[in-house]
This record gives C-alpha cells, structure tokens and sequence, in this order.
C-alpha cells in the first residue's frame, strides 16, 4: 500500500500521482487530506483498491473500470459518471448525477443523494450496474434508466418523511428500482409502473441489503422487514409510436 | 380502416417496349414498389410505395423506368402547398410526430452561392499547383499563445493536435443510423487520405479499432458505447452536445435497427431503443461543459484534443466563446442544413441557422475577444463541393465535416427516408441484404476519390488567388465579395460587395 497526501496539490498533478502508483504496480493507494479534486480515478482501468480520506471533488470515478474505491467522507457531484465496470463505497453522502449512464459495477453510499441519480443507466448482458443508497433520493431519481438496478433504503427516516423526490423514473425504459417504502402516484413518471416482487426480486434485495450491511454496520433483517416497492418501466419502448414516416 | 387520404409523391412509368420482366427493379426495391404479378406473368409497380431513390432506374438493364413527381396537382394556393396539405393528411391518420430523414430541403438562402472568390491578375502572380508546392495541411486544437524557442526547440509542450493532409473531415454518423459497410468505407478513405471520420453516437464496432488513428470518437449524451478503451482509440474525442438537423433535439434509434452487432457497439440490449436524451443531463451550464471536457481529458492524459460539436443556433457566437472558455480544442459547428438519420420534419427544416453566418459570427467574436488561437473551428451543415469548402475557410474555418456529401459518394440518392431503415443503396440500412449492396472497398476508394478531386479543386482555387498554402487563407475574408446580399447580411459575413 502507498499512501498520498493531496493536501494543496492541484487535481491534475493528484490524478497523475494516482496513476503513477498504480501503473507501478501499487495495489492499494490510500490518498490523504482530499479536498474537492475532481476527476479522481477516471478512466483508470485495473482491478486495484483507492482510498480517500475527506471529500474528492466532481467526476470521482468517471469511465472508470475496474477499481475499488473507498470515500471515507462525501461524493460530490457526477461521480461514477459513464462508469464501465468496479465498485464505489461511499461512507456519507453523493451529490447529484450519481451514475449517470453507468453501464456495469455497483455503488454503495451510505447516506442519501442528490438529483438525478442514475440518470440512463444501462445494462448489457452480465453487466448488470447497481446504486445502493442507505438514504434518500432528490428528483428525477432513474431518469431515462434503460438498465440496471437502483435501490433506496431510507433508513432512519422519519415517518412519512419522502424517500425520493418527484418526476421518478420519468423516461424510464429499462432497469429496476426498489425503493424500501412507499412512493407517491404523482411522483412517479408516467413512463414507470410498481409491481409486485417477485422471488428473485426478494433475492435480489437480500443480496445488495447484505452487501450494505457489510460495507456499513446495520442489521440486515431489520432493513429487509419494511417492504420495498418495485418500480419498472410501464413500456419497454416508450417513444415508440410517437412517429409518423413524412 | 378508416380511408387514407394521402396519395402518392411518386409516378413509376415502365416503358413496355423495353421492359423485359427481368424482375430486377423487384429485387432490388425494399419499398416493395415492384411486383412480379404471377398470374398475368409481368411485373407491375405501386406508386405510392415508391420514395424516388433511384436504385431500379440505375440497375434496370434495358433503362425501361422513369420516376417522376406524381402529376396530381392540388388547386393552386401559394399558401396551401401541396407538402402542407399532405402533413395535415399523415397526421390526421396516425396522430404522429412527422420523422424524415436527411438535411433541411426548404428553399431558405445559400449564402455560398452568394459569395464570390478572388484571383490574382497582374498584381500578384498566380500560381500553378501542377508545378509549384501546395500545402493543404492542417493541424485542429489549442495553439500557444506564443512559441518560445530554446536551444532550436520548443519551450512548452504543444497541445495535442489532429493532422490533417486535407481541410476536411468525415461528419460523425453512428452505426445503427448508417450500415457498418458505409462506415468502413469512410474509415477507410478517411486513412487512404490522411483524414479523419467520426464514430458518431454508437460506438466503436470491432472492426474499427484499427483505423483509431484516423478516428473522431463521440461522446453524446447517450454515452452509448463510452468506455477508456473507446476513448483511447480515437486521435481525438468529440462531445456532442447538438447537431444542426435537430438542434435541441435528442436521439432515438428505434429498437428495429437494433440488431446483435449494434446491440454489441453500443452496449445495450438487441431489440431496444438506444434514446440519447436532448441535454446531457450532466451538462447543464458552461461550466458543466468545461467539468466534462476536462474529465474527458483526465481520463485519457491530455494527449488527444477534445471537441464540443454544437448545432448552429441564434446566439452561437456567445455559445461559442464560452465552449472556447470551457477548454475545448476544437468547436463543430452544424448549420440548419447538416443531415441526419432521423429529425422531426418541423425541427429539421425551422429551427438553426445557415452554417456560413454562424461561422461568420463566431470567428468574428472569438477574434475580437483574443481568443481564435484557443480553439480551432470546424465547420458542416451542407458542403457541397471544394469551392463551399474554399470560402468557408476564407470566412474563418479551419475545416469542414462533411456528411451528406460523403454518403453520395457511396451512392446515396437523398430521398431522405433514412429513418425508415429501407435504404436500398446499404447507407441508411442495418437490413443485411441491403447493406451488402454497399461493397466497402469499392465505397471507400468513392470516397477516396472524392477527397482527391477536392483537394486538386481547392489547390487550383488557391494558386488561382496566388496563395500557395491553406493558412494563407484562414479568416482572410478580403478574399471573399457578396453578391445579392443585403448591407446587414455583408456585415455579419464579414465582407465586401462584389465590385468593391
Ligand atoms: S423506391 Fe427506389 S427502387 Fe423502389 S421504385 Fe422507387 S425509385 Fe425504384
Ligand atoms: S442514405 Fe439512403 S435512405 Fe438516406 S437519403 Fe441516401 S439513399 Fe435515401
């Protein structure tokens, strides 16, 4: 392991440090003081573990691929944007844009987000991308999402305090979401539908509520036992007959 | 079914006394135009199928077809033209939006047929390419400030830069909107010319990669595609953010055109609908503009110069002094005629501008503000020959895309009905019986031949004005006159009267 100190070093001059380590053949950096870089791990492709201590900057994680990246603190906005493949566990709170257009990897943040998470999420094959968020969702929550998993916890939520905001899904023509508790008819998208859970949606739900649990503490039945809502797209093809041949 | 009211754009005349019932026009009209009737053993036509692409005029053998405008005439009405009243029937009938494919077909003002060229006479010798050297290179991206020169070499690093033998580039077009088979051919004429195509929206298909070093890779709002190895194999990444066909306007290609190898370029499943939305949803200012370039530029280490591509729009001059600002390389600009695979008809042919006005504006501005060398400026919309090539970089551009134009060069007939997926000519087709008609070897050495002819073009229009290289000729609007155009119009060109 090597460990960095980002205090005063400007994002660039950051970003080429991390990139020297792991092109040395380092498999964990630990970066130190991080104070709003931006782009911190983007486009970087391997299979090794970054770590940052306090709040990286915009774009965190963008293109990445592969990496394991630990924020022991606050995202800001557009982390994991166009994100390929990896994992991302962020101990706070992720800005807005979270994910947008991720194709592959999961996200795990321990608190809530801001506006348009997993804005175009795809999926392709066995890439299959996931955000696990422990808390609450701002607006246009999986907009345009094509594919792909997003799942709100709302933990230690007040009663009938909002765990997403409105406009969800709206556009919504592939992927799932799971949100633990009720959401609004009028906040949803008229593109997107709830549904009933299925065996292998409970499994799917078991599997990332574990996940969470490991990466932040909580007890996984306790999460599992208020029912989450399943939201999906209500046409596959929501454009699809919008046109008429000139 | 309630009666249709449209009637036919198109009249099939078959010359009898030609016409062999070879079935040929049967085959090869996907329009379903033609039939072999088995009964009275002779093949028969349906105008209203027919969308006038020419394909069974230039393949019958006996030259026994004509197509012609239907001759139904609606009563004359300079107000009701016989297109408004067809709309109002189609939408009648389906309640749609109308799709059309192609650029803008209105008769709005070609300003490149208002501007006339200088020569050298007397005062100034020409010059004669044929004996004398002509340099066309060009090289797109940031230029320094200044040089500093020491020990015979540069002090500062230069920005990266895209080489170019000829002003002109391949405009992007994706797969799924054009056949891989037309994408090979541009591929490789744009690597026979030392040019560049552009990937367009959906991705790098296998089969590209080795052509990275003659390639534009996009990023749209889609982000079809869009990961480090794509973004590595380009000599240059695009941001799109708008095209000059639908300024304002996302994408949408239909899950039909969707098939496996499309699926496996863009990353999505087969059979869905790949939509990029209108805006990059993490663009939404200026200074998002410039957090996405410069993440684009972290991702691949500042050795590629990045582009913003942008349709030509009312305050494009201001739109692009802050792309410049933002830390573009390079600025596109798509004027109101650019083509498309598919636009909405009231998008494609009423909203933009003219891509000669836009380029006007926007080198004028960057001028007057210092900052021209801080980003090059490329420049489509309806190119149409080496001479529309040769004034725009006289009006300040430091090259073309061109699009359209390089689909005819593989056989495109612009019937515009790209968007239908029936392209009989293998373009505008992912239908594998179709694309196969486009031979990409044969396509490419088209295409090939078509930058060739231009550069001798544009080499004779230069040694005409008695400029032997291409920079000479950038921005150098005393080279340029107006013709037929008002005092307004000549002053936001940049230009002088014919006769001044
Ligand atoms: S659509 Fe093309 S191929 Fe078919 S009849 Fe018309 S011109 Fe011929
Ligand atoms: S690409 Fe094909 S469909 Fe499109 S205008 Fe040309 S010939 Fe017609």
């Amino acid at each position: 392991m090597s460990v960095l100190n980002a205090k005063g070093v400007y994002y660039r001059e950051l970003n080429r440090q991390i990139r020297a380590q792991f092109a040395s053949g380092v498999e964990e950096v630990r970066v130190q003081n991080v104070n709003g870089q931006r782009y911190i791990g983007d486009g970087i492709s391997g299979s090794q573990r970054l770590i940052l201590e306090g709040t990286p900057g915009n774009d965190l994680a963008a293109y990445m691929d592969g990496l394991e990246l630990i924020v022991e603190g606050n995202a800001q906005d557009a982390m994991a944007n166009t994100m390929n493949k990896g994992r991302i566990i962020v101990h706070g709170h992720a800005g807005d844009t979270v994910g947008y257009a991720m194709r592959g990897g999961e996200i795990y943040i321990r608190d809530s987000v801001g506006y348009r998470v997993g804005i175009h999420m795809k999926e392709y094959l066995d890439r299959v991308p996931a955000i696990v968020i422990g808390g609450t969702g701002g607006e246009f929550f999986g907009e345009y999402m094509a594919g792909g998993v997003l799942m709100l916890l709302g933990l230690g939520l007040a009663d009938a305090a909002p765990i997403v905001g409105s406009y969800c899904g709206t556009g919504m023509h592939g992927g799932v979401m799971y949100i633990r508790g009720e959401v609004e008819e009028y906040k949803l998208g008229k593109e997107v539908k709830s549904v009933s859970l299925t065996a292998e949606d409970e499994e799917k739900i078991q599997h990332y509520v574990s996940e969470y649990v490991r990466y932040f503490g909580g007890d996984a039945a306790q999460i599992l036992a208020r029912p989450f809502n399943k939201l999906i797209p209500a046409n596959k093809r929501p454009y699809g007959d919008l046109y008429c041949a000139w | 079914m309630t009666l249709s009211l449209s009637t036919p754009d198109f009249l099939i005349e078959r010359n009898r006394d030609r016409c062999i019932n070879c079935q040929v026009c049967v085959r090869q009209c996907a329009n379903e135009a033609h039939i072999w009737d088995e009964e009275e053993q002779r093949v028969k036509s349906d105008d209203a199928l027919c969308v006038d692409c020419q394909r069974c005029v230039t393949l019958c053998p006996t030259h026994a077809l004509t197509i012609r405008k239907y001759p139904l005439e609606f009563r004359e009405n300079a107000n009701w033209s016989a297109n408004a009243i067809k709309a109002i029937y189609k939408q009648a009938e389906s309640g749609g939006i109308l799709l059309t494919g192609m650029g803008n077909d209105q008769p709005y003002p070609i300003f490149w047929d208002h501007l006339l060229l200088n020569a050298s006479q007397v005062t100034n010798p020409s010059i004669d390419p044929l004996r004398e050297p002509m340099e066309l290179k060009t090289f797109l991206g940031r230029k320094p400030e200044k040089l500093m020169v020491q020990d015979g070499k540069l002090v500062e690093e230069m920005p990266p830069q895209l080489e170019l033998e000829v002003p002109i580039m391949f405009s992007a077009m994706s797969y799924g909107s054009i056949s891989l088979n037309a994408i090979k051919s541009l591929a490789a004429a744009a690597e026979k010319t030392g040019i560049m195509y552009n990937t367009g929206e959906g991705g790098l298909h296998k089969d590209l990669y080795k052509y990275g070093k003659n390639t534009i890779v996009q990023v749209a709002s889609g982000r079809f595609g869009v990961h480090p190895q794509y973004l590595e194999a380009g000599a240059a990444i695009e941001i799109k953010i708008g095209q000059g066909a639908k300024p304002g306007i996302g994408g949408h290609l239909p899950g039909e055109k969707v098939g496996l190898e499309v699926s496996q370029t863009r990353m999505i499943p087969e059979g869905t609908d790949a939509i990029s939305p209108a805006p990059h949803h993490d663009i939404y200012s200026i200074e998002d503009l410039r957090q996405l370039i410069y993440s684009l530029k972290e991702a691949t280490q500042y050795r590629k110069p990045v582009g913003v591509k942008i349709a030509a729009v009312h305050n494009i001059a201001a739109i692009a002094s802050g792309i410049a600002r933002a830390g573009a390389d390079i600025i596109a600009i798509d004027g109101f005629r650019g083509g498309t695979g598919a636009a909405p008809l009231r998008t494609r042919d009423n909203v933009g501008l003219p891509i000669e006005l836009a380029l006007a504006a926007v080198d004028s501005r960057l001028r007057e503000e210092g900052i021209r060398n801080q980003v090059s400026l490329v420049i489509g919309g309806s190119i149409r020959n080496s001479a529309d090539i040769v004034k725009a970089i006289a009006l300040g551009a430091d090259a073309v895309y061109i699009g359209t134009a390089a689909l005819i060069s593989l056989g495109c007939h612009l019937c515009q009905k790209c968007n239908t997926g029936k392209c009989n000519w293998g373009i505008a087709t992912q239908n594998p019986l179709l694309v196969k008609r486009l031979n990409p070897e044969i396509g490419a050495e088209r295409a090939a031949n078509l930058i060739s002819a231009w550069e001798h073009e544009i080499k004779e229009l230069l040694g005409g004005m008695g400029i032997n290289a291409i920079e000479s000729l950038r921005g150098n609007r005393l080279m340029l006159r107006g013709i037929g155009l008002s005092d307004r119009e000549l002053s936001i060109l940049g230009v002088m009267s014919a006769g001044e």
